[in-house]
Order: structure tokens, then sequence, then C-alpha cells
């Protein structure tokens, strides 16, 4: 019988900078349609490992392997091309343009072209239709604002919008919910669950553990670069080595 | 009594580059005289001025072309500081077809001008990775590099160069050229900046890695930027050394990378026109300059200091705003 392979795979992936093991022999299994927690403390490596999944950041030991392919050391715009879309924590928009044309640079990508088959299509309608699907109003003036005027919470919204404009089949989304209200979050997570009935397959870095646990099933837990723990949310917080990443241990 | 400065646009509907343009005269004359009145005052000075003053306007012409070539590679966040790079290589391709093969200058300039831009390109290519002040070394370094290779090698006719070049047949021909040529490139870059391409080229500058991680290569697009850019300049250089009749190793020199830098920040850089509109200022005013003398250069340095002190944004910008918009005074209201 043929073994599965498995959506994404990550074996004893390591980085050091200097003296610091930034990452260290991480190894986890991602499967089709899977949501996947990533917590840890400030300085944990988590963006690092998002940084080295996405070609950002080059492994020092370690494989990624993508739909059974290796896409270890790929440059990151051929990662994305093959449908690996990633928001960055900071949303560094194009302040001086209108959201909409914000969108412009994935729609008129190699990858969005080819999954068309081959046309483009009107970019700036698809633009439009893919703010409002991240709660942009439809017929309000505010897809057509320019970014520098929008609110963290519609950055924040526009960043989930430039990765799904790639159509893209794994989504890593790095905080998208910091910095914003529950409210924001609470109006956002509607849209990452409509993504997961979509069958996309998701990482979730957070520090919102509550949001989290509502959508994710499954999470792991870094500390100084080590994965502590993984499981369902429940029992990875039970466990003593978590409890002492998060709130230091007793002894010291 | 208070007063405070109100802005108001005006013209908004010409401004949006929508089809609301065409619906009155008034709104197409708003599009359209901009554009005329300065081709149009610039072909009839070419008829007035004598052959000196023809002259000038070539070289004029040509570090405009510069201008407007270091301006595209800006908008695509490359800085350069050696358009005598672009411009020394489109001269020595020229030289080196005319004097060796005897190619007429109707095949040099145009092989010149494609040749130089994959010679730049593939000079530049090891260092796209390179972002900012890094950059800007690397194409400082090229051109002085270049000189003393040719000085110390003695090839292309080392420092003596190559003279005796066939010319171009007239005067008036060659400044036409360039005209057209500065023409063509500034509506050209002007269109391509505002398309999707465009876009991907001012992303590259603002922020490269939210343009990778939308899968587009920027290496591949930084390069095709290279390559318009240094083929501007080098059929600046191409022109230059046809009217010179000459080629040598002051092709690299300092002003060729310096002065359309300068044009640049005088005439407002990011929009083509006041990468022109520098040029056309600087040029002749170091011209007109000469009759003062041994004090020339202190003058020259006094007005760009004076110009980038008082008007940051550059010329153009301000014309602009001045056009768009409505200024008046109103009491201040409390």
């Amino acid at each position: 019988m043929k073994e599965e392979v498995p959506f994404l795979k990550v074996t004893s992936l390591t980085k050091q900078f200097g003296g610091v093991r930034a990452v260290d022999t991480v190894s986890f299994d991602l499967k089709k349609g899977e949501i996947l927690g990533v917590i840890g403390p400030n300085g944990s490596g988590k963006t690092t490992l998002v940084n080295l999944i996405t070609g950002f950041v080059k492994p020092d030991a370690g494989k990624v392997f993508y739909q059974g392919r290796d896409i270890t050391g790929l440059m990151p715009h051929r990662i994305a091309d093959l449908g690996i879309a990633r928001a960055f924590q900071m949303v560094k928009p194009f302040y001086q343009l209108p959201a909409f044309k914000n969108l412009i640079i994935p729609l008129f990508s190699p990858r969005v072209k080819r999954l068309a088959g081959g046309k483009y299509g009107d970019r700036d309608a698809i633009a439009i239709d893919l703010l409002e699907e991240v709660g942009f109003e439809r017929d309000s003036f505010v897809p057509f604002k320019v970014a520098s005027v929008l609110p963290h919470g519609y950055l924040k919204r526009m960043e989930l919008a430039l990765c799904m404009a790639l159509r893209p089949e794994l989504i890593i989304l790095d905080e998208l919910f910091s910095g914003l209200s529950m409210a924001e979050v609470a109006s956002m997570l509607p849209i990452i669950e409509k993504l997961m009935s979509e069958n996309l397959t998701i990482i979730m870095i957070e520090h919102r553990l509550k949001e989290l646990f509502r959508i994710s099933n499954r999470v792991i837990v870094l500390n100084y670069g080590r994965k502590i723990a993984e499981g369902p949310p429940k029992e990875v917080m039970e466990s003593e080595e978590v409890k002492k990443a998060y709130l230091g241990s007793e002894t010291e | 009594m208070e007063y405070r400065k109100e802005r108001i646009d005006r013209g908004i509907k010409a401004r949006t580059e929508d089809i609301y343009a065409l619906f009155s005269y008034r709104e197409m004359l708003y599009l359209f005289v901009p554009r005329a009145v300065p081709i149009l005052g610039l072909f009839l000075v070419t008829l007035l001025v004598g052959v000196y003053w023809q002259k000038v306007l070539i070289s004029t012409a040509v570090f405009a072309l510069l201008a407007l070539s270091w301006d595209l590679l800006t908008a695509a966040g490359m800085v350069s500081l050696g358009q005598a790079l672009f411009f020394g290589v489109g001269a020595y391709i020229t030289g080196i077809l005319n004097h060796y093969f005897k190619l007429s200058p109707l095949f040099t300039i145009p092989i010149a001008t494609v040749g130089g831009g994959v010679v730049c390109t593939l000079l530049l290519l090891p260092v796209l990775r390179l972002r900012g002040i890094y950059f800007a070394m690397v194409t400082l370094a090229l051109p002085l590099m270049l000189v003393r290779i040719i000085e110390a090698t003695k090839i292309f006719g080392g420092t003596e160069g190559l003279s005796g070049l066939a010319g171009l047949p007239s005067t008036r021909f060659e400044l036409y050229l360039g005209l057209i040529a500065v023409l063509v490139v500034l509506f050209f870059f002007r269109r391509l900046i505002n398309t999707d391409y465009g876009l991907v080229l001012r992303g590259i500058r603002d922020n490269d890695r939210s343009v990778m991680r939308s899968g587009i290569n920027i290496y591949w697009y930084k390069a095709q930027a290279l390559f318009m850019a240094s083929a501007v300049g080098a059929f600046a250089g191409a022109l230059m050394t046809h009217v010179y009749m000459f080629v040598g190793m002051p092709v690299f020199e300092m002003d060729y990378s310096i002065l359309p830098i300068a044009s640049a920040v005088v005439g407002g850089m990011g929009t083509f026109a006041g990468s022109m509109l520098g040029a056309f200022i600087l040029v002749p005013l170091s011209e007109a300059l000469r009759g003062v003398g041994g004090l020339r250069i202190v003058f020259y340095g006094l007005f760009l200091v004076i110009f980038t002190v008082a008007l940051p944004e550059g010329i153009f910008h301000y014309f602009q705003r001045k056009y768009h918009q409505f200024e008046r005074w109103v009491k201040v209201e409390k």
C-alpha cells in the first residue's frame, strides 16, 4: 500500500544566528485542509520558522517538503509560485496607493496567470472582489482609499487579501491578529473559517491563544527554537513544560 | 487677524485619467497645454538659436536622457551613482564599431543602444541582490574600473581614444535626434511606470519582500528595468560619440554620473518630467555661467544649494501643485 505523502513535511529544520539557535531541529507534518497553530513566547523562533519555510532565510540544516517535493532553499518567489502564501507580521503596504491597487502585484504574478488559464482578467475588479471577501464594505469608498489613511485593522485584512490573491494552497499567517481589538478579531474569524471550508491549509502563528484555539485543532509550541509540545490545544496547555515556558519555572 | 492658506483642487476629473477628460474642451486643454506648450516652445527655441547654443542643447538632451535613465532605476529601487557606465559603454561600442568595422552611424547607434543595455545589465547582474547604498557603490566603482582597464591595457586607443569617427549629417539633425529621443523616452517611461508592470517596479522599491511573496521574481524585473535604463544611457553615449566624432576615456567621467542626479534632484524625481526639466535648467545654466570666469563653479554650486533648500520637492512638483490647485488666503475663524 502506498504511504500517504504529507502536504507539508518539515524535518529537523535548524537555523543559527551567531550564537543563538533561532530554530533548533524542528519537525512536523501537516495534512491537507488542516489548520495548525504555532505558539510560543517572544523570541522562540516562530517567525524564523516561517521565514525558513517560505525561503526568506536559508536553513543551516533540515528539509522542507511540500506535496512531496523538496523546497528547501528555494527562492521566496519560487515557493510562492508553488502555492505557499504568507502574511507578514509587520504590515508594510504601498501607502500612497489605493487599497485595491495594493493587490495588483500578486494578481500580476505568473502563478495567477497560469491558474487563470493564461489570462489575467480584469485585475482591478478581482482586487475589489478580494477586498470585499476580507470585509471591506463593497458599497463604500474604502477599497479606493489610499492605504496610508486606512486603520490598522483594514491593513491586516488587506494583508490576508494579499495572500488570497495568489490563490494559494497553503497560507502561513504570521500574527495576523496582533494589534487588533477583540471585536476586530471576532469579525475576522469567519473569514478564516471560510478559507478552511474551501479546504485551504493554514499555519497560524498567534499570541491570541483563545481565538486560535477556537479554530485550530492542533498546535505546536516553540521555546528557544525547540518544539516542546504538539497536540490538541487543551492537552498542550496542560503540559508542564509549556506552563514553564510561558510562566517561568518555580525553581528559578 | 490670522490667515491661513487654503488649497482647493481643480480639474479633478481631468486628473483621474478617466474618460471624463474627453467630455469638454476645457478639460482636454487642461491636460493638453502643460504637455504641448513646453514641447512647442522647445522646438521654437531650436529654430531661433545659433550653432553654439544648438550644441549646448544637444549636450542638454544627452544629460536629460541620462537623468531619465537614473529616474527609472530609482523608481525600481536601484540607486545609481554611475550613469557614466551606461554612457561610456554606449560610446565605446559605437566608437569601436565605427573605427574598426567602418559601420555607419545608422547601424552603430542602434547596435550600441541595445548592446550597451545588454553589456551593462550583464555587468550589474551579479549585484542586483544588493540594495541602496551597496548597489550604488558598485555602480560608482564600475566606470572608474573600466577607465583604468582601458588605460592599463591600451585597448581601443588607450589614453588617446579613437578619433576621426563618422559624424552625423548636420548639427540640426543631431539636435532633433537628441530631442526626439528625450521626448520618446519621457512619455514611454511616464506611461510605463503607471501600468501594472510599473506598479511591480515601484513595489520592489517600497517593499521587495512583499513582491517576492507575491510569487514575482524581483531579480528578473530589476534586470528588465536595468536594461531599459542602461539602453537609454548607452544611446546618449552613442549620440555624443558621433557628435564629437571621438571616443576616449573622458566618457567615463564623473560629470556623466553626477549631473543627471543633480538634474533629478533640482527638477523633482519620480515623475521623469522633473528630471528632464532639471537637465534643461542645469546644463544651459552651466554654459551661461562660462562668462563669469573663475567663479563659475561657485555660482553653480550656490544655485544648486539654493534650489535644494528652497524647493526640496523639485521644480516640477512645485509647478504641478500650483497647476492642479488654487491657493488663497482665508481668515482663521476662532
